[in-house]
């Protein structure tokens, strides 16, 4: 017997104390132009973008229409034609490369900004986005002068004039995404990046300047949907890239039907993630956790689906309900946030409809304690137990931190319902044994599959979906495909 | 199962590690951020947490005493810093710590059992043990045979450790898996479920004599371990890292990590424990930081 | 007197009528009445769907070694009935020069593409450097039903430079062939008789402006090739093919040119990760 107690420490008992990331050391401007031909040109209408942690409005910026949007593709279709075009693929690379480093130098700044216009925890913006921002600027810039030997017995032409709208789940990311593979590949580019989320872009517009990229070759022009809807139907848009909803990829793939244009598409998903009984189960719930809970569910490819084989399914269950309460939800600029803001007051009303029609229809709902912060956008980590395939909440994307949990009896079962759905973004598998592993990545209809981890990404890994998730990949070699012609 | 009757674990029951996965969740509480309050709650803690040691062939009678003075009184003049927990030493200097910690809450603990190899009969090691117990011992830390687990003779190791506990009679077992030289995960959870089976009251990871000692990762396998014994059986199980706990960041980090996996319960020195010779003045040196704002120099601390 | 042959669909591995009870009567060039070929309906199209799809799991699990040695075993039966094929292929106006040509071009096609069985994946997988501790591998997998809207005109290599790299990548084919359809429904019969399981290969003969549509609305159909120069027919494909994020190739109304890139089109590309670690 320990003959001493230690006294009370709130070490023990109370919550962490606040450790706010600082923001002053960077500036953010209280209007921002659009980013055209290399200069910043002023848009006939502004508009605001806000805090989702508060609410407060950041800054202002402008909302391009079809008259500036066609200004910047008139010069991006100039930057391909002229200076950019003209470059090697070795110089090319070289301008990616110096990108690469100047995002790592304002990496900082970057990740703020990125939590403060989106809501997402700067840990996750810190150590996930803004590196992978970079990493992808540097693997695609080693690509630019060998681009002869992606593909074999064809030699690859830029496409021209690339035209891509962005989501606001992962802004700069996406951004990242798109300009480097065009960029490498020698195409010029117009953003149009997520109406809440516009900051992180223009900073990267900033980026550019300084790089010294030639004028015209990633123009950056803010607004919503009408500005991308503009961008996309431009007759001088070369090729379209898009990622963001199911619905609003399919309305682009009618706008752009009977076109020449080459596009991709990467859309929404319903992810499956399997865990079974001989699975490292520890590993496998914060597996479960990173799946569903990384970024507030507002990821595509999270595993919002989990199939849990029934021998097990209380234990798993148990654990997970436990490391839940142990996620921090609160300010994204606080370091020991896990959960953030929910993006905007819109999505938290479509995450709440979801929720409420999963209790209607039978299933059982559970959420750690705790209060939430009284302003802002916000919701808690949630999970359904007693979920069936027919369930909305099983059926449709939620895009928020709710995890929907069904069981299976057998391998067979688990693929069957896996792949009932229209999506095939991506999937998880848990299980200790190699031979199953191989039997059910390769039976799941999924783009990409997470074998005892998820929700991991990397620029040299092709990411992209099989049926309603989408059309073509982005990342590693087969990205490249989408920007260039054979 | 009836109360006293120990059996053997069920394998089934011990699930595989993922290296990669638990070294991820490992990191992730790396990434906490421990300020102000909380981090001068914590540093204070973790100095009542200390298993003070020695264990060098070189100690002698003036070395424990002058180490046990500080196990008591880490930060003199302060008394709301400390005692330690206890301090550590070879069985043959048991008598002199049991002194030298008389009248405090010191505890002391004696390593057994042919430390650090553990190469020896099992009836050495055992007599070992009640020397070591007779001296004064409030705790024994013992090894498992390594080798014997490394050759899959789990069974001996279960009977090894049932053996000390009976040989502890009243004093606490600590069991020392020696993770380093288990090397992988999955070893060391097993061999953790062998132990807690068989009676420890506290797991230990290592003897701080091999190269690898405790590690973040492979303590949260030992608290996982623990973990889903509670979840069984409603009993609990003390942790102990030792070796390698150099600095008070990362002692922090190991409570961040108790905290969250195990929960508020197991923040005493009844349940957790370092085993550390250089972390004491590095968590003084921190609490002085943190009451001053300057940050310190070895020169202001003593050194015993 | 000679007996005349019946042309009639291939759907499943089976030969039936159309269902419509319409025909399409096929004249030569004086225009004699060569056959009353199948008119393929909508309802019929669906059938050949039901059977595709129910092909397309076990033609896209089958080794590509077998799948090689299908695909040259077609090219060996269509060799064998080289002559009846000449025969046909004159009889719809073409030289007899040319026809020995065509049918000589179809079968190296065949054989061409059966070649790639085994290849194209480890042309296009890729072992990826991922940052982490993890393997991580992208390879293709076949999308899975596949129309084909083959060239309007022409005979054998037409139909064939669009069907081999569709089902050697692991496909099952719905075809619409073009207005030679006479020699898609002999070719068909090459295929019943070349080890090419019941569903994988159906082909229709009919109106494009009748089945275009249905190609491009059914929901379970995964991707289409269009040959095609209309820009209507292009458009409306597109359009249709929106709902359930059809693949759409579109290609030139005339035969395919020989490349691996062909059955990448059809193709998905999936990306495993694994930790490595003991």
């Amino acid at each position: 017997m320990a003959k001493t107690e230690p006294g009370p420490h709130n070490f023990v008992f109370g919550n962490y104390a606040p450790a706010p990331e600082s923001k002053n050391h960077f500036k953010i401007k209280k209007s921002y132009d659009l980013f055209i031909g290399g200069k910043w040109v002023k848009a006939p209408k502004q508009f605001e973008t806000s805090n989702p942690a508060t609410g407060e409005v950041i800054a202002k910026v402008g909302e391009a229409g079809k008259k500036e949007v066609g200004q910047a593709v008139k010069a991006a279709r100039k930057a391909f034609e002229g200076e950019w075009g003209q470059l090697s693929g070795a110089e090319r690379g070289k301008y990616l490369f110096r990108i690469a480093r100047l995002i790592q130098e304002r990496s900082r700044e970057l990740a703020v900004v990125e939590s403060m216009d989106g809501g997402k925890p700067i840990r996750e913006s810190r150590d996930v986005d803004i590196p992978l921002v970079a990493a992808h600027f540097f693997y695609h810039a080693g690509w630019a002068d060998k681009l002869n030997y992606a593909f074999p017995g064809v030699k690859p032409k830029p496409l021209g004039v690339v035209g891509q709208v962005i989501p606001w789940n992962f802004p700069l990311l996406m951004a990242a995404w798109k300009i480097a593979p065009a960029l490498a590949c020698g195409n010029t580019v117009v953003l149009k990046p997520a109406e809440t989320t516009p900051l992180t872009a223009l900073k990267l517009a900033e980026i550019f300047e300084d790089a010294g990229l030639p004028p015209g070759t990633v123009n950056i022009v803010t607004g919503a949907g009408e500005t991308g809807q503009a961008l996309i139907e431009h007759p001088d848009v070369d090729k379209v890239a898009f990622t963001g909803s199911t619905a609003v990829g399919k309305a682009i793939r009618r706008a752009i039907a009977g076109t020449d244009k080459k596009f991709t598409l990467e859309l929404g998903g319903k992810a499956a993630n399997i865990v079974f009984e001989d699975a490292p189960i520890n590993e496998a719930v914060e597996g479960i956790v990173s799946g569903i809970f990384f970024n507030q569910g507002h990821v595509c490819c999270a595993g919002s689906r989990l199939f849990v084989q029934e021998s097990i399914a209380d234990k798993v269950i148990k654990k997970l309900k436990k490391r839940m309460e142990t996620l921090i939800v609160g300010d994204p600029l606080d370091k020991n946030t896990d959960i953030g803001a929910i993006n905007s007051a819109e999505q938290l009303e479509r995450i709440k409809a979801l929720v409420k029609a999963g209790e209607k229809e039978g299933a059982c709902i559970w959420q750690p304690e705790g209060r939430l912060p009284r302003k802002g956008n916000w919701f808690k980590p949630t999970l359904f137990t007693e979920c069936a395939q027919s369930h909305r909440i099983v059926q449709e994307e939620i895009f928020g931190p709710v995890l929907a949990i069904q069981t299976f009896r057998t391998p067979q079962e688990a693929l069957e319902k896996a792949n009932n759905t229209p999506y095939g973004l991506s999937g998880g598998v848990w299980t200790d044994k190699g031979s199953k592993i191989f039997k059910m990545t390769t039976g799941l209809k999924a783009g990409v599959v997470w074998a005892n981890t998820f929700n991991k990404f990397d620029p040299t890994s092709p990411f992209g979906g099989y049926k309603e998730s989408g059309i073509g990949r982005e990342g590693g070699v087969h990205g490249l495909a989408a920007y260039l012609n054979f | 199962m009836k109360a006293g009757v120990l059996n053997f674990p069920d394998r089934r029951e011990s699930p595989t590690i993922d290296q990669v996965g638990v070294e991820e969740r490992a990191k992730r509480f790396c990434a906490r951020s421990i300020k102000k309050e909380t981090k001068m709650s914590a540093l204070k803690l973790a100095v009542t947490m200390l298993d003070v040691t020695t264990l060098e062939g070189a100690d002698s009678v003036g070395k424990v005493r002058q180490m046990c003075q500080k196990a008591r009184q880490p930060l003199p003049g302060d008394p709301s810093v400390g005692p330690a927990a206890a301090v550590c030493v070879y069985p043959r200097m048991v008598k002199t710590a049991a002194k030298a910690v008389e009248g405090s809450s010191v505890l002391v603990a004696s390593v057994a059992t042919q430390f650090p190899s553990g190469q020896m009969r099992l009836k050495e090691r055992l007599a070992e043990v009640r020397y070591a117990v007779g001296e004064g011992a409030d705790e024994i830390d013992m090894v498992i045979s390594r080798g014997q687990f490394l050759q899959g003779e789990y069974r001996a190791i279960f009977d090894e450790v049932a053996a000390c506990k009976e040989a502890c009679g009243g004093a606490h077992l600590k069991v020392i898996l020696e993770t380093g030289e288990l090397t992988t995960y999955d070893n060391v959870r097993w061999a953790s479920d062998i132990a807690i089976a068989a009676g420890a009251d506290f797991i230990k990871t290592s003897t701080g004599k091999v190269p690898i000692a405790a590690t973040l990762p492979v303590t949260l396998v030992m608290l996982q371990a623990i973990e889903d014994h509670y979840d069984r059986t409603g009993k609990m199980v003390g942790m102990k890292p030792a070796g390698g706990i150099s600095n008070a960041k990362l002692a922090i980090q190991y409570l961040v990590m108790v905290r969250e996996v195990l929960g508020e319960k197991w923040l005493t020195n009844k349940w957790f424990r370092f085993g550390a010779s250089s972390l004491t003045n590095d968590l003084l040196m921190q609490i002085r930081k943190q009451e001053t704002g300057r940050y310190q120099s070895g020169d202001y601390f003593t050194k015993d | 007197m000679t007996i005349k042959k019946t042309y009639k669909l291939f759907i499943g591995g089976k030969f039936p009528r159309t269902e419509s009870g319409r025909v399409l009567d096929v004249r030569g060039k004086d225009g004699e009445l060569l056959a009353n070929a199948s008119w393929a309906s909508r309802k019929d199209f669906r059938e050949a769907v039901v059977a595709a799809r129910k092909a397309s799991g076990g033609w896209g699990k089958a080794s590509a070694y077998l799948k090689g040695q299908i695909l040259y075993r077609i090219a060996e039966m269509l060799e064998g009935r080289r002559a009846q094929f000449v025969v046909e292929l004159v009889a719809h106006g073409i030289s007899e020069e040319r026809a020995e040509k065509d049918v000589s071009e179809a079968i190296d096609l065949l054989v061409h593409y059966g070649g790639w069985s085994d290849k194209y994946q480890a042309l296009f997988s890729s072992a990826n450097p991922v940052a982490s501790s993890h393997f991580n591998f992208s390879v293709p997998e076949p999308t899975g039903v596949v129309g084909i809207i083959a060239p309007r005109r022409g005979s054998l290599p037409e139909l064939v430079s669009a069907l081999a790299p569709v089902i050697v990548g692991g496909n099952s084919a719905i075809v619409l062939a073009g207005e030679n359809a006479l020699t898609a429904i002999t070719f068909a019969e090459v295929l019943s008789t070349s080890d090419v399981p019941a569903g994988v290969v159906n082909i229709l003969t009919g109106k494009r402006a009748e089945l275009i549509p249905e190609f491009a609305k059914h929901m379970d159909v995964n991707a289409v090739l269009l040959c095609s120069n209309d820009k209507d027919e292009k458009k409306l494909l597109d359009l249709e093919s929106a709902e359930n994020l059809k693949r759409v190739s579109h290609q030139k109304d005339a035969p395919l040119k020989e490349s691996p890139y062909h059955i990448l089109d059809f193709q998905e590309v999936k990306t495993t990760w694994h930790p490595i670690g003991v």
